[in-house]
């Protein structure tokens, strides 16, 4: 079932996705979910946001001449995620894998509206994505993260720190303004898009246990199990 | 300045003196003939004209140039790299010019890219939703030409017909002139659809130019002279 329309496709696999703002640990997580799922001889596939070799050039290009604006950005996202869609996910999913992505729609519609875009036209833009089975979001207190991220890499860039959108001219300042915007929407779409919240401040351990508790949940389902 | 769908909301509403003229129409229909001479006419008349088309914009054509080579490019993520590029030149170059008053003639729009990806299957709903930030234009024309005529026109210029052009990536037809013509009428069907949706004002263009020049510059100056008023 994608995200827009009702029609219901024969997909075998299972889609799990995790969201969260920077240094929120999602990846750590997904990693560890990963070794799980292969430690359990299931075929699984990883993907990440804004990885396809389509966009890389031209985001970067654009970032050096600083003429990205919120829609291209957006559009420039929403072309890498069809990318990955059209090329790996949705042939794996078809072909029985269990697929994780770090991020997924809904950073587009956490990021893309804080730069100002519609929140309505966001969404029909990613119509046609897939619903996960699971999305796993590890909401942690702004500043937690914030210093996470500053502690190990204290070099943040542009656009990474939100610095187009003038919150700030200190750029720690607006990478502070930006997370928090960011985590404001992620809490909405809790309720309206079914997110499974983890706590993010607890131990890495106790995370990783509730996430394989809910995955083992699709387990149970019978199918996509890969041969044992 | 109105737009289609949700427009651009960070812009606000910005104040607009300037006017968007489209020439929709195929590859070969006399386009970037008819644009080059009323941009001289037009200037002539003393209104100030700048260009636009598509897969121009400097950040993003060639990306799209290196996607339709790579194996594998799926539609979907095709025609989000042309929104892109049709993003890019709407805000950094149509809107500023329009803000600025000037007349832009834009060599093509959303419509023929709404086309190429509904006729390739795209939902036609989420194509048009795509371009909810697309500025409406003022006055847009399409050329009609019917495509074997096309297809000589093009012959004329170069011995070869394009390959997406002539729709080989669809498999329509076993030979290159016969899924040129086939493609060429599923685009003008498609085109026929979005007329009254979008009003386009059909102008045949299996004229002599000057006479098809004749007729636009007309219609235009006649626009122009009403918004005056």
């Amino acid at each position: 079932m994608t995200i827009g329309s009702r029609t219901q496709e024969t997909d075998f696999g299972k889609l799990i996705a995790v969201e969260g703002i920077d240094g929120s640990g999602k990846s750590t997580q997904v990693h560890l979910l990963e070794q799980w799922l292969r430690h359990e001889k299931l075929r699984v596939f990883k993907t990440e946001w804004n990885s396809s070799e389509v966009v890389k050039e031209i985001t970067s290009k654009g970032k050096k001449k600083g003429t990205l604006t919120p829609t291209t950005f957006s559009l420039l996202h929403a072309t890498d995620f069809a990318d990955r869609y059209e090329r790996n996910i949705l042939p794996l999913l078809h072909a029985g894998y269990w697929v994780l992505s770090d991020r997924y729609v809904y950073t587009a519609y956490a990021r893309d509206a804080v730069r100002g875009c519609h929140p309505e036209w966001i969404r029909r833009l990613y119509s046609f994505a897939k619903k996960p089975d699971i999305v796993f979001y590890f909401q942690v207190p702004v500043d937690i993260a914030v210093n996470r991220i500053l502690a190990g890499r204290p070099k943040l860039k542009y656009y990474e720190a939100g610095m187009d959108l003038s919150l700030s001219n200190d750029i720690y300042e607006s990478y502070r303004i930006f997370q928090s915007r960011i985590t404001k929407i992620y809490d909405s779409l809790v309720r309206s898009d079914g997110l499974i919240v983890i706590d993010g401040s607890l131990a890495i351990e106790e995370q990783q246990r509730i996430v394989r508790e809910q995955a083992a949940r699709l387990l149970a389902d019978g199918y996509a199990q890969g041969p044992k | 300045m109105k737009f289609y769908g949700r427009g651009l909301p960070y812009l606000g509403a910005p104040e607009v003196k300037g006017r968007l003229i489209v020439i929709e129409g195929p590859d070969a229909s006399g386009r970037s003939t008819q644009i080059s001479m009323l941009t001289e006419k037009l200037e002539a008349e003393g209104h100030a004209v700048v260009n636009t088309g598509l897969k121009r914009s400097e950040l993003i054509s060639q990306g799209i140039i290196n996607a339709k080579r790579s194996l594998g490019t799926g539609k979907r993520t095709l025609s989000l790299l042309y929104a892109a590029d049709f993003a890019d030149q709407l805000e950094n170059k149509i809107i500023p010019a329009l803000r600025s008053g000037y007349l832009v003639l834009a060599d093509r729009y959303i419509y023929t890219l709404i086309a190429r990806d509904v006729v390739r299957g795209m939902d036609r709903k989420w194509c048009h939703d795509l371009f909810g930030f697309a500025v409406v234009p003022d006055l847009i024309f399409s050329l009609e030409v019917s495509p074997p005529e096309l297809v000589h026109r093009v012959f004329q210029r170069q011995s070869t017909l394009d390959f997406y052009e002539a729709g080989m990536d669809m498999g329509i037809a076993e030979e290159m002139y016969s899924s040129f013509v086939k493609y060429q009428r599923l685009i003008a069907t498609e085109f026929r659809r979005m007329q009254a949706r979008y009003g386009m004002i059909p102008v045949k263009g299996e004229r002599p130019p000057l006479e098809v020049e004749a007729e636009l510059e007309s219609r235009i100056l006649n626009f122009l002279a009403a918004q005056t008023k």
